[in-house]
């Protein structure tokens, strides 16, 4: 590394002085105010159901849930999909911030790439709880198991999940060790990645897509749209989570220089939230155009099939939310820093809307009615609530954690070089 | 939040550092708490088992053992005595199923037959065939119904069992991540009940619902469990895995014929080995109208159904 200037703190190595970073680290991200430290307990304490309510399914079997040979995903796999869209969604701001050199949200770019580590963490800890046997994820590590590597999509999904990941925590713990010494970030350690990371943001929500749309025996996945419609819908939920969680940074820690880019994304889910809403028509109308069996799916979605209802208004719920969303988003109104909250309403419901939509809208239908046509329904259990909402809380933890621990860096954004 | 010192006061630092501490050893508790039902799931597992690698890497010692574990297991947990063979394809075999559809006339004694040859849980009625209740007049699944009762056959019905179609384009075993389940010479596709993780992507891959979760333990009664059993076929299955139709070939590899066949009052199914010149099936095959399920998708089923 010997193209980073010298260090302040002369004569110390790494070995030293990353176990200190760590520490530090680790010290400031536990520190806070009365607010902070209910926050985390209350997010353990959901979390610590979650963990339980996870034990019990394993060891007493997946009849815990109420997934069936006919529904066999259901709530897991569901917020699993919407996660890595979550996970995508973040680099809205990487691409302004180094495609297009904008300056201020260079400075925040961080925000949205420690998002991404939050959200894939959640993203395997959902695909862990879907397992029947988790005690055998050993099959699953290259080397050592089996890996049905190039054909079975699944493991396409686990490498580049967790590459993302990596790419991710090397991006973000190079930059928040720089600051800790007080260096200079040099370029070349971390700008290759950032570019690497955005082919790579596509290709995780890409591949998810694959792993449905590839399935000949079920009509409602088997569409070239899914994989484009995703990556729409992630660029409407990752920025609406992004602007809601600098609206509450600001509020709470006072960090500067974020309404530019609160503007610039905002800015973004304008488009995107539209082309998604256009891909969704063209997907309907390409449906119930044609009828036939291709339609069971939609129709049991949109309108219930013989009297069978359970999801009507969970898509209904969704269509009025992103419609809502997408016109609060066009109004001018919506830029200006009075209309704040009406921003964050807009954002609340894009996020919901993208969470039914690509959650339980696309997941359950896939498999009603089944490959033979029986129609089966399902509403998640009391146990696979438990979980996902721990997972949810243990992802905020990560999130909330990691934010902290970037503060000094987001307060002196002047500190992080400008490439031009 | 006000700016810290770049190095806390010390006696503040202590205090504090003490009250994190115990804070994160209180979670750590609570967390082990949390998870404590785990230890009864880990109770279940052996070392052994935990460590078993896939199938096809088993030398025939190591086979031995897991085999003498499993039976071992079989009489601890069900109370049954069982021998569980390793059968292995039969070479110069390719078994080919037909059904005859004007002749099933929608009894359901082949799902029971399948159901105790083959261990299934009693208390959900597990088995893997499927008899569809069609209209008269359509090929289409669609107008079908699972869960037709009354007195059988009506007389603007047909009858349409479904199990595994043993594709010789199996997309279940394509989108497995851990190859858990594979392809065999005679055209058996199988599952190793002891690789599988659940991750249940092969069952939303199958067109035919042939595929099988366990939800549960499966419960069978000491005396009603099938002691000829197979490794790769109807040994009682762990919990958390997936199952399928294996033409029973704990019978088939052996010389006999599948379970559901023996129990079909009607005569309507036929089963064989498609290489074999002289055999039924091949007659079947080269002289009926047969047709395949759902063959736009290109999953090639060693199944055909015909009508006379
Ligand atoms: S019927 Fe289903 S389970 Fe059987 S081989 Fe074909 S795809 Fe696999
Ligand atoms: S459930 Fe088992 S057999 Fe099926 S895809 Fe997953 S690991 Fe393979």
């Amino acid at each position: 590394m010997s193209s980073i200037p010298a260090s302040p703190i002369e004569n110390e190595t790494h070995i030293t002085s990353y176990p200190k970073f760590i520490g530090r680290s680790l010290w400031l991200a536990t520190e806070g105010s009365f607010a902070f430290y209910a926050w985390m307990t209350a997010l353990t304490a959901v979390f610590l159901v979650g963990a339980n309510a996870w034990a019990n399914q394993v060891a007493g079997g997946m009849i815990g849930t109420n997934m069936t040979d006919q529904v066999s995903w259901g709530l897991y796999i569901a917020n699993f999909t919407f996660m890595v869209g979550l996970a995508a969604g973040g680099v809205m701001m990487v691409i302004p911030a180094y495609l297009y050199h904008d300056r201020k949200m260079h400075d925040v770019v961080i925000i949205g790439e420690l998002l991404a580590i939050a959200a894939i963490a959640m993203c395997l800890m959902f695909v862990m709880a879907d397992l029947g046997r988790p005690d055998r994820f050993w099959h699953m590590v290259p080397g050592i198991g089996k890996f049905n590597w190039p054909i079975s999509m699944l493991t396409w999904d686990v490498i580049v999940l967790n590459g993302y990941l990596l790419i991710n925590m090397h991006i973000c713990g190079y930059l928040l060790y720089m600051r800790f010494l007080g260096r200079k970030p040099n370029p070349v350690w971390y700008v290759p990645f950032v570019m690497l990371s955005i082919v790579w943001a596509i290709s995780i929500h890409t591949v998810t897509a694959f792993l449905y749309c590839g399935l000949g025996g079920r009509p409602f996945w088997n569409t070239a749209l899914l994989a484009p419609r995703f990556l729409a819908s992630a660029f409407v939920s990752g920025p609406a989570f992004i602007i809601v969680a600098m609206i509450f940074i600001k509020k709470l820690t006072g960090v500067g220089g974020l309404d530019q880019p609160i503007g610039t994304l905002t800015k973004i889910i304008r488009v995107t939230i539209l082309i998604n809403l256009l891909m969704v028509a063209s997907e309907l109308f390409t449906e119930f155009y044609t009828g036939g069996s291709h339609v069971s799916a939609a129709k049991y979605l949109f309108f219930g099939l013989h009297g069978k209802t359970a999801l009507v208004p969970w898509t209904w719920t969704a269509i009025a939310m992103n419609l809502i969303a997408a016109l609060l988003f066009l109004w001018p109104g919506v830029l200006m820093f009075k209309w704040r909250p009406v921003l964050v309403t807009a954002c609340v419901m894009a996020f919901v809307g993208a969470w039914i939509e690509k959650g339980m809208g696309l997941i359950v239908p896939g498999f009603i009615p089944s490959t033979l046509h029986e129609i089966v329904e399902y509403v998640p259990s009391q146990l696979e609530w438990k979980v996902t909402v721990g997972i949810w809380a243990f992802g905020l933890m990560i999130f909330t954690i990691a934010i902290k621990t970037a503060l000094p860096t987001l307060k002196r954004t002047d500190f992080i070089d400008n490439q031009d | 939040m006000t700016n810290h010192p770049s190095l806390p006061i010390i006696e503040n630092f202590s205090r504090r550092a003490a009250v994190k501490g115990a804070f994160a050893t209180l979670g750590a508790g609570a967390f082990v708490a949390a998870i404590s039902p785990l230890r009864q799931a880990a109770k279940n597992t052996t070392a052994a088992e935990f460590m078993q690698q896939h199938y096809t890497e088993l030398s025939p010692e190591q086979k031995d053992e897991v085999i003498a574990r499993l039976e071992a297991e079989t009489k601890e947990k069900y109370g049954a005595d069982v021998t569980i063979g390793d059968d292995r394809p039969i070479p110069g075999t390719k078994f080919v199923y037909a059904i005859n559809l004007s002749v099933c006339n929608g009894n359901g004694k082949c799902v029971e037959a399948c159901h105790q040859e083959n261990n299934h849980d009693r208390a959900t009625n597990q088995s893997y065939i499927r008899v569809l209740e069609m209209p008269k007049g359509t090929m289409d699944m669609e107008q079908g119904s699972t869960t037709y009762s009354g007195v059988v056959p009506k007389d603007d019905k047909f009858y349409l069992p479904v199990q595994c179609q043993q594709c010789d384009e199996p997309p279940c075993v394509d989108v497995c991540p851990v190859k858990a389940t594979w392809k065999e010479e005679d055209g058996i596709v199988v599952v190793d009940y002891n690789w599988c993780i659940g991750c249940r992507y092969c069952e939303a891959a199958c067109p035919y619902h042939a595929r099988r979760f366990n939800w549960k333990e499966p419960e069978v009664p000491a005396k009603e469990v099938n002691p000829d059993q197979s490794y790769l076929s109807n040994r009682i299955r762990p919990v958390g895995v997936v199952e399928k139709c294996t033409y029973c070939l704990h019978r088939t590899r052996r010389g006999k014929l599948p379970a559901c066949l023996e129990a079909c009052p009607t005569g309507a199914r036929v089963f064989g080995n498609i290489l074999d010149k002289d055999s039924n099936i091949r007659w079947i095959l080269q002289n009926k109208r047969v047709y395949i399920l759902k063959e736009e998708l290109g999953t090639k089923p060693a199944f055909f159904y015909y009508f006379d």
